[in-house]
């Protein structure tokens, strides 16, 4: 392979593998790209960031030939290029890992390495190619089992074969799209082990983020989007500051530190009693939880992916069935309820997967927002539904949550992640839940937006409600909650209330709280 | 690995087709254009092969117009055709919606004819009754007989996650031997496999019945199956889009984890989504029963139960398109007998299906025709 752009080049530091300049993409109703340039030079991680529709995505799909810009040049190592397909883009080494993998689940790691390519040709000579794959990981830190079926393989591990299969083509110049939405904490140290070894091998990296302090860890430099337009041009990392980051992403100071305000929290709503349950393999997922919730507090419940978050949850809500254990709302037993009955008695619930669950994709947002409402009146008259009171209340929650949407009757699928979830907290909140399950509320949204949902999480505590959140972020739980529970492995090992960091830490790896207290005393 | 990559500007092209994706739903009248282009196509292909053939195909095409749209008299027949069509088409549609497979409408209908024929040979009512009671209680005997027929893979599938494909196709054959013993068994007419025919008053009155007063209506078959044919398309539709229940059947239908996780009954939808789907195949088949054959027999469908999936997806699952799309292949089941028994007039059908189902590809996406740089 010959390397059109040889090493001698390397002389000066500012030399430029990717030349964008004057970009502009519309979409019906969207000017996603207006006159954006963009450099990435040779040996670097640059991370772009931008909020949920400031044209990031937009940007990249056209460096990697998925879309075609309506305007514009893109140059790679001085030539200019015109791409046709993802294909294009790839024979002159520039590849996109995007957020969902593309992947097949029923075939090995080395099959996936190989799929689409030419050779080999007929036979598929696993053995070989299942070394070649292995030396390649070992080369760059992404220790994978090439015979393993991907289904078999954790979301860090399926990462690991989307870079693999990228470098096997010979990409030398990789667009991640939020590569660490979707890992644990050390699968992220990993991560970057192998980014950094890539650059040092004097391959060039484009890291799409939304996590300001993992931004400043990793990259070299930062371009910052908004709104379709560059608003900072390839700052060295080493200059700037998080808050100054977060300016740029939102055009306004960001509040890290919310206000909230003190109030005594009210009788219990939500009391859990000795639940057991299990998970999807039929493996014990809670043992013995109890926690309560009383009105006009947020409890958080922190804990590293995996440990019963999700079942306790979904037993909460109605959506699994405990073994064991009773669960109370407002008093009432609701223990193995079905989801409508606990409904219609005040909980509201936003879920995990706001695609998956919380909302239904090709039915509109008018649809979608009186999912629990469509049974009451007004909405509801006998047996029909008064399409003109849900389009006015769908519209009167538009306006009150801000949902950006060009009208009620768009189909769910086309808003972006941080409207979606708007949809699903203004449909929650509006019901005025005496109990709110909020999972992961905030998972994958920009600063502007998770500081949005945070404070319509705030009011409602405010307004009484009880709520129970839980979350993977730290920082948002220790910011948001009043107590803080910490589960780990099904079990709740302890409850703290001044957002001590290191205690939540030691709790989450499985160190229960009398341990801690009795190391200190 | 030694393979130099070769160029990509060899092509002495200037200008390309590329297809591209669209981001946005095309706005009513575009997906209605390629819907006509597609039959046009269809026909252009059809046309090809008649000649190839040695025939005219002008000629055949004027002859199926004329044969199915000519006169009122053809027109009529053509809309008994697609009488039946129509309530299966909307059977297919509901269940669809609710993404339940229901494939055994042709069962539903069979059991459909058959409640209806009980009420007339058990005898349940006298051959004297007044028509509007007899045509009441056999509709209410026809729609109960299909929604049993749906009740059971509807249960099953509920209760027990049994595959509704499996169980409803199973099931066809079953309503068939069920009819085929009635026929050969209890209700056989001197020996030969059908039932004695119907009293009078127990058909459903057609336009020629009243040629008396209206002279025009004279030898015109349409009956009043048409009718329920699209009042229970404006009742699919009214019920899709405007009740608590159309809303929970759409719902379910798009995302069922949202379903679930609204607090919808999904056991209990399925079970009623299947029952009201068995309904509308069994009234199709009492309309039939009484509106055309007038007495229990064999094949009294040629596969009605199966052409409405196909009505049901051409129509996209809109209840006001499967009355047009019904009235299409109305048309082409009795023209088709008009210039021979078999063989061109399936294969049109059979092209023009194909080319409507290949013309949703431009619906999703776009051709562009870019110059080469």
């Amino acid at each position: 392979m010959d390397d059109p752009n040889p090493p001698f080049n390397q002389t000066s530091e500012k030399n430029s593998v990717v030349e964008m300049h004057g970009i502009v993409k519309h979409f019906p109703g969207v000017l996603a790209n207006d006159q954006v340039d963009f450099t990435l030079y040779k040996g670097e991680i640059h991370a772009l960031l931008g909020e949920n529709g400031a044209g990031k995505s937009t940007l990249m799909n056209i460096l990697a030939g998925l879309y075609r810009p309506d305007s514009g040049t893109i140059m790679v190592r001085g030539k200019k290029v015109n791409f046709h397909s993802p294909r294009d883009a790839i024979q002159v080494g520039i590849g996109m890992i995007h957020q969902h993998f593309m992947l097949v689940p029923s075939q090995t790691v080395t099959e996936n390495i190989l799929l689409g390519l030419n050779d080999p040709r007929f036979l598929m000579k696993l053995p070989e190619y299942d070394q070649v794959v292995k030396d390649l990981g070992e080369r760059f830190g992404l220790k994978v089992d090439p015979r393993a079926k991907v289904w078999q393989l954790s979301v860090g591990e399926q990462q690991r074969v989307e870079i693999l299969k990228m470098l096997y083509r010979g990409v030398d110049i990789l667009v991640m799209d939020e590569p660490t939405a979707v890992l644990a904490p050390q699968e992220i140290e990993l991560l970057f082990r192998t980014l950094r070894k890539m650059v040092s091998e004097g391959k060039s990296i484009i890291f799409i983020s939304h996590k300001l302090p993992e931004v400043m860890e990793i990259a070299d430099r930062v371009s910052v989007l908004s709104k379709g337009k560059v608003t900072a041009a390839g700052i060295p990392a080493k200059d700037v500051t998080i808050q100054k980051l977060a300016r740029l992403m939102v055009g306004r100071e960001v509040l890290f530190r919310l206000d909230k305000k003190r109030q005594e929290p009210g009788p219990i709503v939500l009391a859990v009693e000795d639940l057991n349950a299990d998970n999807d393999k039929g493996l014990p997922a809670l043992q013995g939880v109890s926690l309560n919730v009383r009105a006009g507090e947020i409890v958080g419940l922190a804990g590293v992916a995996g440990n019963g978050q999700r079942e306790l949850a979904q037993v909460i809500t109605g959506l699994r069935k405990c073994n064991k254990g009773k669960i109370f709302l407002n008093g009432e037993e609701i223990t193995n309820q079905s989801a409508g009955y606990s409904i219609q008695r005040g909980l509201g619930h936003i879920p995990e997967d706001r695609t998956q669950v919380g909302t239904s994709p090709n039915l509109s947002v008018t649809d979608n927002v009186i999912m629990k409402k469509y049974c009451q009146p007004p909405i509801a008259r006998g047996w029909l539904i008064d399409m003109n009171q849900a389009v006015n209340f769908a519209n009167q929650l538009k306006d009150t949550y801000e949902i950006i949407v060009p009208s009620v009757q768009t189909p769910a699928r086309l808003l972006s992640g941080g409207n979606l979830q708007r949809v699903i907290l203004a449909r929650e909140i509006s019901g005025n839940p005496k109990l709110l399950v909020a999972v992961q509320p905030t998972r994958g949204l920009d600063v502007g937006a998770i500081e949005g949902i945070q404070r319509l999480l705030l009011k409602q505590r405010e307004a009484g409600s009880a709520i129970l959140l839980i979350s993977e972020e730290l920082e948002e739980l220790v910011s948001l909650s009043d107590r803080i529970l910490v589960i780990y492995e099904g079990k709740i090992m302890g409850e703290v209330q001044d957002g001590d960091l290191e205690t939540i830490g030691l709790m989450m790896t499985g160190t229960p709280l009398e341990k801690i207290q009795k190391g200190v005393g | 690995m030694s393979v130099t990559p070769t160029t990509r500007s060899s092509s002495p092209f200037s200008y390309r087709v590329v297809f591209e994706k669209r981001l946005k739903e095309p706005a009513g009248f575009i997906s209605f254009i390629i819907t006509l282009f597609a039959i046009f196509i269809a026909l252009v292909i059809s046309g090809i092969v008649i000649e190839l053939a040695g025939g005219d195909a002008l000629k055949s095409f004027a002859h199926i117009l004329k044969a199915s749209f000519g006169s009122l008299g053809v027109f009529s027949d053509t809309l008994v055709k697609a009488t039946p069509l129509i309530l299966v088409g909307l059977a297919c549609s509901v269940a669809f919606r609710a993404r339940l497979w229901n494939i055994g409408a042709e069962g539903q209908f069979y059991l459909g004819a058959f409640g209806a024929s009980a009420v007339v040979l058990t005898p349940l009512l006298p051959a004297d009754t007044s028509p509007w009671i007899f045509i009441t209680v056999m509709m209410a005997a026809g729609i109960l007989m299909g929604a049993v027929w749906g009740f059971i893979p509807g249960f099953l599938k509920a209760k027990y996650n049994v595959n509704e494909i499996i169980t409803t196709l199973m099931m066809n054959y079953i309503a068939v031997a069920w009819n085929n013993f009635f026929i050969y068994a209890i209700w056989s007419e001197s020996g030969f496999q059908m039932s004695r025919v119907f009293p009078k008053t127990a058909w459903l009155p057609r336009l020629a019945d009243y040629s008396k007063t209206v002279p025009a209506f004279r030898g015109l078959t349409t009956h009043l199956g048409l009718l329920f044919g699209i009042l229970a398309s404006i009742l699919v539709w009214f019920i899709l889009y405007r009740s608590r229940w159309g809303y929970e059947i759409r719902l379910i239908g798009d995302n069922p984890k949202a379903a679930q996780y609204a607090g919808l009954n999904i056991t209990r939808n399925t079970i009623l989504v299947m029952m009201f789907s068995g309904a509308l195949a069994g009234l199709a088949g009492m309309s039939e029963i009484t509106g055309v054959v007038h007495r229990l027999q064999g094949a009294i469908s040629p596969g009605y139960g199966f052409t409405g999936i196909i009505v049901a997806w051409l129509a996209k699952l809109n209840p006001f398109a499967v009355i047009l799309v019904s009235v299409l292949f109305g048309a082409l089941i009795l023209a088709g007998r008009e210039i021979q028994p078999s063989g061109i007039p399936k294969m049109i059908q059979g092209i023009i299906l194909v080319c409507l189902i290949a013309s949703d590809f431009f619906l999703r996406y776009q051709i562009r025709i870019v110059r080469r740089v």
